[in-house]
């Protein structure tokens, strides 16, 4: 065991798949001898030399189209998006090629491509630094989207990423990179994609959320058990394919059910958590399931950012209002 | 001139040694001492600006901030050029030009302090808001360029970005239609060799950037950026030219990113003291202030003073804007569409209850 917060444990991650598997490559933006701006791909190129951990020119539509050449001869690219706000020029290759190439040829191409992709808001960055858009790309048949919120989940996903024979928008919650250390082992294990985690029990209310925004519910349990509510967290861990089975098993329990997210609140991916709640467990409720996302703008600019991030208490407000409704 | 300066031939425009010594005085641009001591004062002005701004940062009173030092004979001889109607299409590290158009310091401030008004840039005639997302500028030059031909207006537009930039699918679609449309487009690369961490020879196998021009059927010229002379010659003679044959220019500027790529970078793990120095003789304030010397237009003591009365009015400014900005909860909504749609509108009452709530509990 070894304490890792998530930057590291993406690293190890990284490390282990170029260490057994000499069809992986690493690149993108500054990733290769610098090691990434936030430092993620740090001393990968050393290691593994500049044939598998490189930097590209700086073009993320070059990035994505080159790995779908790359996947359709036999590597196994790790692609890099230097923050989310960045990947729209890289929108056609994914959405035009990465996701659609397997079903155009039959299967005969697979694309075992992983994006990972610094999102979220919460650290007082420029335009288009801030974004979760994760609903865009989980909208996309053909991807798997998944966030982890943990340092060993982020180890043990990218793993099963790498290993997955589908691409998989990984998306890394950069407000809490280095905020969370953990024992985490260094042997190689996976956590499997499609996977929702119960990370706390409790018998009034489900909320179900993921990345940077479980740490916020998790300080808005503490206030809610101060107020004598019993919250279970669900930590969604892949946002696509859905998790429905162990969302829909807590709210039958509860019979309620919040979502939080950071992502603007209309067509996102709380909503498709309050269709599971709708189809697969409506005579259960005991309220109206409700979403806590952000108002449907663009992420302000640093100063009036706080207006728009969902806070703990805000959690628990909307919790007290869904018990007490 | 473009014939002369064929980026083919790798051949870079030059006015001006390190030491500050004309090399090449028929291409001289014309300037009374007047106007030769007011481009070096911009200059001293953009630095002065810039480092206080680093500096306040690192008091973290500003959030991350893109450093123009060494770089700023580009911005300030473009800014030289440009007319009231022309037009300004920024990248984000091009400062001289963006006062000359009329952004002001407090924009400045307002932007690097992480409010939206300081993208508007309310005062500044024909000027977009800079542009984060790399390249993408470019496209809206050529757009703005066809309106400039199809309104026929006696307007140029001139776009600005890096070396980095030109990897860009969006860099080769803009040249691609200005070349074809024939529009009064400048297109700046300010190529200062790194883009963040990536040096230039991994952004590109051509032997410059100007050359790019080539295979757009645009002309093209590579002009030493760190030699304001030079800069002024190549933007007037692409000026006039933009706007007498309606057409598209790329200018390719050679310079060095003397800071960091912001204020969270750190350029030590990527680049040698060695090559920082030997950037630092080519310094574009150290060669204009050794031309002036020579000529005894400009002293260290009418520096000093100069810079004293800048930073005391930047200061002055600063505080100004610290203490009067404010962010409420509807500029950050309020402004997504021109016509708020309903559900927006609720989303904020609803939120508003909730402060209440919030403030009720305190
Ligand atoms: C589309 C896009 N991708 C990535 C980034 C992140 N980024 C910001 S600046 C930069 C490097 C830009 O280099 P260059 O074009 O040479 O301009 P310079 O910063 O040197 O002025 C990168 C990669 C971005 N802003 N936009
Ligand atoms: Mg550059």
């Amino acid at each position: 065991m070894k304490a890792m917060n998530i930057v590291s444990a993406v690293n190890d991650a990284l490390d282990i798949k170029l260490t057994e598997d000499k069809s992986v490559v690493v690149y993108g933006e500054d990733v290769g001898f610098e090691g990434g701006v936030f430092r993620v791909t740090e001393g990968l190129q050393k290691k593994h030399g500049v044939e598998r951990v490189f930097d590209s020119p700086l073009a993320e539509s070059g990035i994505a189209g080159t790995a779908v050449g790359m996947a359709a001869a036999g590597l196994r690219p790790v692609i890099e998006m230097q923050f989310c706000g960045f990947i729209y020029p890289a929108f056609n290759q994914i959405i035009s090629h990465i996701s659609r190439f397997h079903n155009r040829s039959r299967g005969k191409f697979k694309m075992p491509i992983v994006i990972r992709l610094p999102y979220g808001g919460g650290i007082n960055a420029l335009e288009h630094h801030s974004e979760s858009m994760e609903a865009i790309f989980a909208h996309i048949p053909g991807l798997k989207v998944v966030v982890p919120s943990t340092p060993h989940d982020a180890k043990g996903l990218l793993i099963s990423a790498i290993e997955s024979d589908d691409p998989v928008l990984f998306l890394e919650p950069k407000r809490i990179y280095r905020a969370i250390k953990q024992e985490v082992s260094e042997e190689k294990f996976s956590v499997p994609i499609g996977k929702a985690k119960v990370l706390s029990q409790g018998t009034d209310v489900t909320v179900v959320a993921y990345g940077a925004m479980i740490r916020e519910v998790q300080k808005a349990i503490v206030m809610a058990k101060e107020a004598g509510y019993s919250v279970e967290l669900i930590d969604l861990r892949t946002i696509y394919p859905l998790d429905k089975e162990t969302i829909a098993a807590s709210v039958k329990k509860t019979g309620r059910l919040i979502f939080v997210g950071e992502e603007p609140r209309s067509f996102g991916v709380g909503s498709e958590i309050m269709a599971v709640a709708n189809e697969e467990a409506f005579l259960h409720l005991e309220a109206p399931p409700k979403r806590v996302a952000a108002f449907d703008v663009i992420v302000p600019y640093p100063r009036g950012e706080h207006h728009y991030m969902i806070t703990p208490e805000k959690i628990f407000y909307e919790i007290e209002r869904t018990i007490k409704f | 001139m473009f014939d002369q300066f064929d980026p083919a031939e790798d051949k870079m425009l030059q006015v001006i040694d390190n030491n500050g010594k004309v090399i090449s005085k028929e291409l001289m641009p014309k300037l009374s001492d007047e106007e030769t001591l007011k481009l070096y004062k911009d200059m001293l002005f953009v630095r002065t600006l810039d480092h206080m701004i680093v500096s306040y940062q690192r008091q973290g009173r500003v959030y991350t901030y893109p450093p123009n030092y060494g770089q700023e004979a580009i911005g300030v001889a473009a800014g030289a050029v440009l007319r009231h109607d022309d037009w300004l299409v920024p990248a984000f590290r091009e400062l001289g030009a963006w006062l000359a158009k009329g952004a002001t310091m407090k924009d400045v401030f307002m932007f690097n302090m992480g409010f939206e008004e300081g993208t508007k840039f309310a005062g500044a005639n024909h000027m977009l808001p800079s542009s984060v997302p790399i390249a993408s500028q470019l496209l809206h030059a050529s757009g703005i360029g066809y309106a400039i031909k199809y309104q026929k207006k006696d307007e140029v537009a001139m776009a600005f970005v890096g070396d980095g930039g030109t990897s860009e699918g969006d860099f080769h679609e803009a040249l691609n239609f200005a070349g074809v449309w024939k529009v009064p487009v400048i297109f700046v690369v300010q190529n200062n060799q790194y883009a963040i961490s990536v040096p230039v020879k991994m952004q590109t196998a051509s032997i410059n950037m100007a050359i790019k021009s080539k295979a757009y059927g645009i002309k093209g010229i590579k002009v030493d950026g760190n030699d304001i002379f030079a800069m002024l010659t190549a933007f007037r003679y692409a000026h006039e030219y933009a706007r007498k044959e309606s057409q598209a220019v790329l200018i390719e500027a050679v310079t060095y990113r003397k800071g960091a790529h912001t204020t969270s970078d750190d350029p030590t793990k990527y680049r040698t003291t060695d090559e920082e120095k030997e950037w630092d003789k080519k310094d574009p304030l150290r060669r204009m202030k050794l031309f002036l010397e020579k000529k005894k237009l400009w002293s260290d003591d009418q520096e000093k003073k100069l810079v004293d009365e800048y930073e005391k009015e930047i200061d002055r400014q600063f505080l100004e804007t610290e203490q009067t900005v404010q962010y409420p909860l509807e500029d950050a909504i309020k402004y997504t569409y021109a016509e708020m749609p309903q559900d927006l509108r609720d989303q904020q009452i609803e939120h508003e209850k909730f402060l209440q709530w919030k403030n009720a509990r305190k």
